[in-house]
């Protein structure tokens, strides 16, 4: 049971996904403008991602033994397809949730955090159950950013910041200043 | 088909049209793997490899890729070519190999390649996506080549793994790690926004302001 709580607090702390790994920043610095976006992002990204895993754990137990070179190709394969069940299902069940999500549920296909979680679980050899939860630290991880860059950003959209960093540049500083305080959590493992 | 030149194919995208500083795409791989000059190099080259290829095979078959199913096929064709790459650098460079690890698999989600399929190889001849490949593939490289020498000189104190400053130099260690990543680029693109602002100055509202009062003071 210690194993698979520090697989989930690495994976949502330590080596956080975005802050620290740099995957799915695309979304990280998209859409977090808001925080009720931010968060509804993050919550739709914990759903694929552990979707993926599952997925994965399946492909990793019964087909790329006997061919490993497909792996990339059949986990793309893999990610593409269920991002269009989970919104075909969604658009059936709440059209209400699906017009939330919008633009957002496509693009997760090209998210890196989900290609990067199904390839560091195929590398790491996780088994299922260390893949789900390794698949929920990621997922808390990305909406724990999302959402701590969103606050962040709407208190900054009303400071009064010189012309030159009214662009990206400001939001990727704050994102380093975010990235320096996850690096604290590095010393949890030592301890 | 396109409207322009040739040579504007190939030139937008090294500067003005900047994957990385001006469009602001593929970035994980560009704050990942820059900490060193080396990864650098071999990130951009298997990019600009998988790029080139894409965008030949994808402007070639252009005509037989259902609407419907482009971009599933798209990345289809970037995976195939990712694997090229994965397997090519895993028996040339087997430590580069090693360092960048998973992120050689991420080229497949890398927005540069899948936008340029999207928007330019699927509707131009083979030769004008070769360009328009070739020039976005070098634009990239800079971006890459500019971070991480910034980040390995001062993070470590090297160039290629040779002393750039004397034994006296203490590295800045916090630009090898993840948040120099976040700083180097932020600092790029604050100063390409200071050079761009400096070059159309425009009024500030506020000097502006202290103009037209310190004129009614008069």
């Amino acid at each position: 049971m210690g194993e698979l709580f520090w697989i989930f607090i690495s994976a949502m702390l330590v080596n956080n996904f975005t802050l620290v790994m740099f995957l799915g920043l695309c979304p990280f610095l998209g859409v977090s403008g808001k925080i009720a976006t931010a968060l509804r992002m993050g919550l739709a990204n914990i759903f694929v991602l552990v979707l993926t895993s599952v997925a994965v754990s399946f492909l990793n137990a019964f087909i790329l033994p006997s061919a490993p070179y497909l792996g990339l190709i059949s986990f793309i394969v893999v990610i593409a397809s269920l991002v269009q069940i989970v919104e075909t299902v969604i658009k059936k069940l709440s059209p209400t949730l699906f017009r939330e999500l919008g633009i957002f549920l496509p693009l997760i296909t090209t998210n890196c955090a989900i290609l990067g979680l199904a390839t560091f679980q195929t590398n790491r050899g996780y088994d299922f159950v260390e893949g789900l939860f390794f698949a929920f630290g990621a997922g808390a991880g990305l909406t724990l950013a999302l959402v701590l860059m969103a606050s962040i950003r709407e208190t900054v959209e009303l400071a009064d910041v010189p012309a030159m960093a009214r662009n990206m540049g400001l939001v990727l500083i704050l994102a380093g200043s975010l990235s320096l305080a996850f690096m604290g959590f590095a010393g949890l493992f030592s301890s | 088909m396109s409207k322009t030149t040739p040579t504007q194919d190939l030139v937008s995208g090294i500067w003005k049209q900047n994957p990385v500083f001006v469009t602001l795409l593929g970035l994980c791989p560009t704050l990942a793997v820059t900490n060193s000059v080396a990864n650098a190099i071999a990130m951009s080259a298997a990019t600009f490899f998988v790029l080139l290829g894409s965008s030949v095979l994808v402007s070639t078959f252009k005509k037989w890729i259902p609407k419907e199913v482009r971009i599933a096929s798209y990345i289809m064709i970037i995976a195939t070519f990712v694997t090229f790459a994965d397997l090519i650098l895993a028996a040339v460079v087997p430590d580069i190999h090693k360092a960048l690890g998973a992120f050689i698999a991420l080229i497949v989600v890398n927005c540069i390649i899948l936008g340029r399929q999207e928007a330019f190889a699927a509707k131009n001849t083979v030769g004008r996506a070769a360009l328009d490949a070739i020039g976005t593939g070098i634009g990239f490289s800079i971006a890459m080549l500019m971070m991480g020498s910034l980040r390995e000189v001062l993070g470590n104190g090297t160039f290629l793994g040779l002393h750039v400053f004397g034994p006296g130099f203490a590295p800045w260690v916090i630009m090898i790690l993840p948040p120099g990543g976040f700083f180097t680029l932020g600092v790029y693109l604050l100063i390409f926004a200071w050079w761009k602002g400096r070059k159309t100055a425009t009024v500030h509202p506020r000097r502006w302001l202290h103009e037209v009062t310190a004129e009614a003071g008069d």
